[in-house]
């Protein structure tokens, strides 16, 4: 099996690519490339992502074909693709860090700021919260409700449909920290940071 | 809830392990993976490694041990110490670092702060402050404590939020190495006057003083010696705060 980690200058990835490889061994071949070919022929994709929404969505663009490919293998060909942080967030249609940018429209909705609550709360939300878990999702088999995951971000997804939220963090609201849509899943949270629970969240992606 | 940070640090210099007592008088003791292995397996939220490396030949010895630790540890790692521009944070980054802290750049050139946290963005970007006390207020220091600059760290810390920074990690340079606990005025006013998590540091020698730290309004707390010499591990840390109904992660 291959999964291919998406390299399209999103920042830091090193993080997520030494995670994936810890949690594969020698059993799945980790792919790091913007090869549009790999991509298509490969079994799972990850999509990480760092920075803001704009910087991320404009270097997706940047490579010529990536946003049809990306396209193709998850709306048409549905086959699992794992967003993390921005790379989550990109799922929606529109996103407001920097300036109104138009995301991948994969999964209806808008990624605003976090309401600080007039500073009574710290931005980023940088640091381990307890997820709970709403529904039952694919990448969460052997996670217990109530986890610790690690978090950094300061803008927060909001999708229209409530159904597609696999869990949320308790942040001044209720955050959403988890999707699953088919074929699509995201987190919000960091696993490849998330210590032992992180690295099992990773393992039920490939081994799904 | 969010939980409140404990993050062991490690002074590394020329790749190994070594704490300062006020940045003099080092003692060389251990590899930093090794140990950075042990925190994270005990609990650590994150792993900070200081690299203290004087000469520029030996600078190339950090990356490596940044790059081993981010294979064994898969929590987050900030580094810091002798970071100078775009590009040492591009390849500490690239080794597997998830934030950099950067200290005299921020001060000499706060550009450097503002491209960073544009280009890599603001999470992994931390302002290290080194104050002071001076009169009725705080100044920050640079070089590893060395160098006095008259200016402000209350504005500094303003300064450094309006330019990016993700995080403000704040030192004591009167406290640091006397265990005698967090200069705590200090950490209550950089919290109250920024609105981005602040780090305390410098100064912890008992588990009440972890405590005094989170209470002051930091969102985390950073120590070196008592887990570094054995005193306490992570785990006793965070079992002590959680006992003084500190919200931890355990």
């Amino acid at each position: 099996m291959n999964v291919t980690i998406v390299d399209y200058n999103s920042g830091n990835i090193s993080s997520v690519i030494n995670s994936f490889k810890e949690v594969a061994k020698d059993k799945v071949n980790i792919e790091v490339t913007s090869d549009l070919n790999k991509i298509k022929n490969s079994d799972k994709v990850v999509l990480p992502g760092q920075g803001s929404f704009k910087s991320c969505i404009d270097a997706l663009r940047k490579i010529s074909g990536l946003v049809d490919t990306l396209n193709e293998f998850t709306i048409n060909n549905k086959k699992p693709l794992l967003g993390i942080c921005v790379g989550l967030q990109m799922f929606a249609d529109i996103g407001y860090e920097e300036t109104e940018t138009k995301g991948l429209g994969w999964i209806s909705g808008n990624v605003s700021k976090i309401d600080n609550q007039n500073g009574k709360y710290k931005l980023p939300h940088i640091g381990w919260n307890e997820i709970n878990i709403t529904k039952d999702s694919k990448i969460f088999k052997g996670i217990e409700n109530k986890s610790h995951m690690y978090f950094v971000h300061s803008y927060e997804f909001v999708p229209e449909d409530k159904n597609v939220i696999s869990a949320t963090t308790d942040y001044s609201s209720n955050i959403v920290c988890s999707v699953e849509k088919e074929n699509i899943f995201g987190t919000q949270f960091h696993p490849e940071k998330s210590d032992k629970f992180g690295l099992k969240i990773i393992d039920n992606f490939i081994n799904l | 809830m969010l939980k409140n940070r404990i993050i062991p640090c490690l002074d590394v210099k020329n790749g190994r392990v070594v704490k300062g007592i006020n940045f003099v008088d080092l003692q060389d003791a251990g590899d930093p993976v090794e140990q950075a292995k042990i925190y994270s397996d005990g609990g650590a939220d994150e792993i900070c490694f200081l690299d203290i490396t004087a000469s520029n030949e030996n600078r190339d010895t950090i990356y490596d041990v940044v790059e081993r630790t981010s294979k064994n540890c898969f929590v987050p790692l900030t580094v810091g110490g002798g970071v100078r521009c775009i590009e040492d944070i591009n390849k500490l980054l690239n080794c597997g670092a998830d934030k950099v802290s950067i200290n005299t750049a921020a001060v000499q050139n706060s550009k450097v702060v503002e491209e960073s946290s544009k280009k890599f963005g603001s999470q992994c970007i931390v302002v290290a402050i080194d104050a002071k006390k001076n009169g009725e207020t705080w100044e920050i220091f640079t070089h590893g404590g060395r160098n006095a600059t008259g200016i402000n760290a209350i504005e500094f810390a303003n300064k450094m939020e309006n330019c990016g920074a993700g995080e403000l990690l704040v030192t004591s340079m009167d406290k640091d190495g006397t265990q005698s606990g967090y200069d705590i005025e200090l950490m209550k006013t950089i919290s109250f006057n920024v609105n981005i998590p602040v780090i305390a540091s410098g100064g912890v020698g008992t588990l009440d003083h972890l405590v005094e730290g989170i209470k002051s309004g930091a969102s985390a707390v950073l120590a070196a010696s008592i887990f570094h010499y054995g005193t306490f591990s992570v785990k006793e840390a965070k079992q002590y705060l959680a006992s003084k109904d500190i919200p931890v992660r355990i």
